[in-house]
């Protein structure tokens, strides 16, 4: 019952003094906003949650400590997508103790108080950060899918001939993405030739080559033709050395080269007007 | 056990595996279409599986053995419809059935068996 009673204490002085206490906090916080948000909407931001603090602290109804948790989640997840960095999140929490501390210490009596108050404020200050790295993961794991979405589109180049321009590094999940992409291509268009162009891939490795295969392969068993383009000077020098085999699948330098193999073999020619 | 029919369209033997394979109507498969080579004398296997959702390594080397029985008659076997799901999964398993040609659909299949492509 003593932590109870001194977190009573605690409750009663913080809404004694709230305005003080979120005042001074509001002040130290803004320093580690260094100017990206405005005080008043720092000041009402910690005015919340000063409140919801005391609600906790006087244990007076059981959703308070949810609501609390709430509150810090989303002010995590607010500072991280305004690029705050967490320890400045934190230390946003964390100067609620000082600010508290100075008015406290002109009240001695309140000492062991603040000592539950200040673990209290601690594992708050731990909570943003935790919300804070949850939240950039999925930032994170949301701007890859968005990539992942953006960099893989199959086009159609002519009757029968469809091309996939890939853009960026080729990993096994990519990989997997171009490769359904291409074939439920094939069957929705019922190509016979398909291009796969590597002018955008950095670089071509024998994990990258074995991926490619694995394509081209996919793809034969469909019944249809492909064929590399894209292949620079340089990578065309990694690829030997390397001693990387395509097999019979046939290269081009430039996908224009590319259609118009797929042209050809589709029995078809251009001709100028 | 089901048994997988196989038709006789002119020198061109058909066959649309439309049941859950089980190894023993395979080898039955197998048994079969090489007496109908035999018989007919044809030039051409289709098979289609259009209708094949599930493929294991088992049914993968099935369809390369087929290839080989037939190229023994001088036919040539074309495999035709197949799932880009299942295409995935033979190239994750390693199957890329050399020997067996591939189309898109049972009627380029024939073009390709005409010698139109």
């Amino acid at each position: 019952m003593k932590v109870d009673t001194a977190n009573d204490r605690m409750a009663a002085f913080l809404r004694d003094n709230h305005d003080k206490v979120v005042g001074r906090w509001s002040e130290l916080a803004m320093a580690s906003v260094r100017g990206r948000t405005s005080l008043e909407e720092v000041r009402r931001e910690l005015e919340d949650l000063c409140a919801l603090i005391v609600r906790v602290l006087s244990r007076a109804d059981e959703h308070a400590a949810g609501e609390l948790t709430a509150a810090l989640d989303e002010l995590s997840r607010s500072r991280a997508r305004d690029g705050f960095t967490p320890g400045e999140t934190a230390l946003g929490v964390f100067s609620l103790k000082e600010a508290v501390y100075e008015l406290v210490a002109d009240a001695a009596d309140l000492v062991p108080e603040f000592l539950s108050f200040s673990r209290m404020v601690d594992d708050l200050g731990l909570r943003t950060f935790e919300a804070y790295s949850a939240a950039r993961e999925q930032i994170i794991g949301d701007q890859s899918a968005a990539m992942l979405e953006l960099s893989t589109p199959v086009v159609r180049l002519w009757e029968g001939i469809i091309a996939v321009p890939l853009v960026g590094m080729l990993d096994s999940a990519r990989t997997q993405l171009v490769m359904e992409k291409l074939l439920d291509t094939l069957v929705a268009t019922g190509a016979d030739h398909a291009v796969i162009d590597i002018t955008g891939v950095p670089t071509v490795d024998t994990e990258v080559a074995q991926h490619l295969l694995k394509t081209v392969s996919a793809a034969r068993l469909l019944g249809a033709k492909c064929i590399i383009s894209g292949i620079r000077p340089q990578v065309a020098q990694t690829i030997v050395s390397l001693g990387i085999e395509f097999g019979d699948i046939a290269t081009k330098a430039s996908l224009a080269d590319a259609l118009a193999l797929a042209l050809h073999q589709a029995g078809m020619k251009v001709v100028p007007l | 056990m089901e048994r997988v029919p196989i038709l006789t369209i002119g020198q061109t033997l058909f066959v649309s595996i439309q049941i859950d394979l089980q190894d023993e109507s395979v080898i039955r498969l197998q048994e079969d279409l090489a007496e109908e080579l035999a018989a007919t004398g044809a030039h051409g296997v289709i098979i289609d599986i259009t209708a094949v959702e599930i493929v294991d390594s088992f049914v993968g080397r099935m369809l390369t053995t087929i290839g080989s029985i037939s190229r023994l008659f001088d036919a040539e076997t074309v495999l035709v419809g197949m799932r880009p799901a299942v295409a995935i999964t033979l190239t994750e398993l390693g199957l890329s059935l050399r020997g067996v040609r591939t189309a898109l659909n049972a009627e380029k299949g024939l073009e390709i068996l005409n010698g139109k492509s």
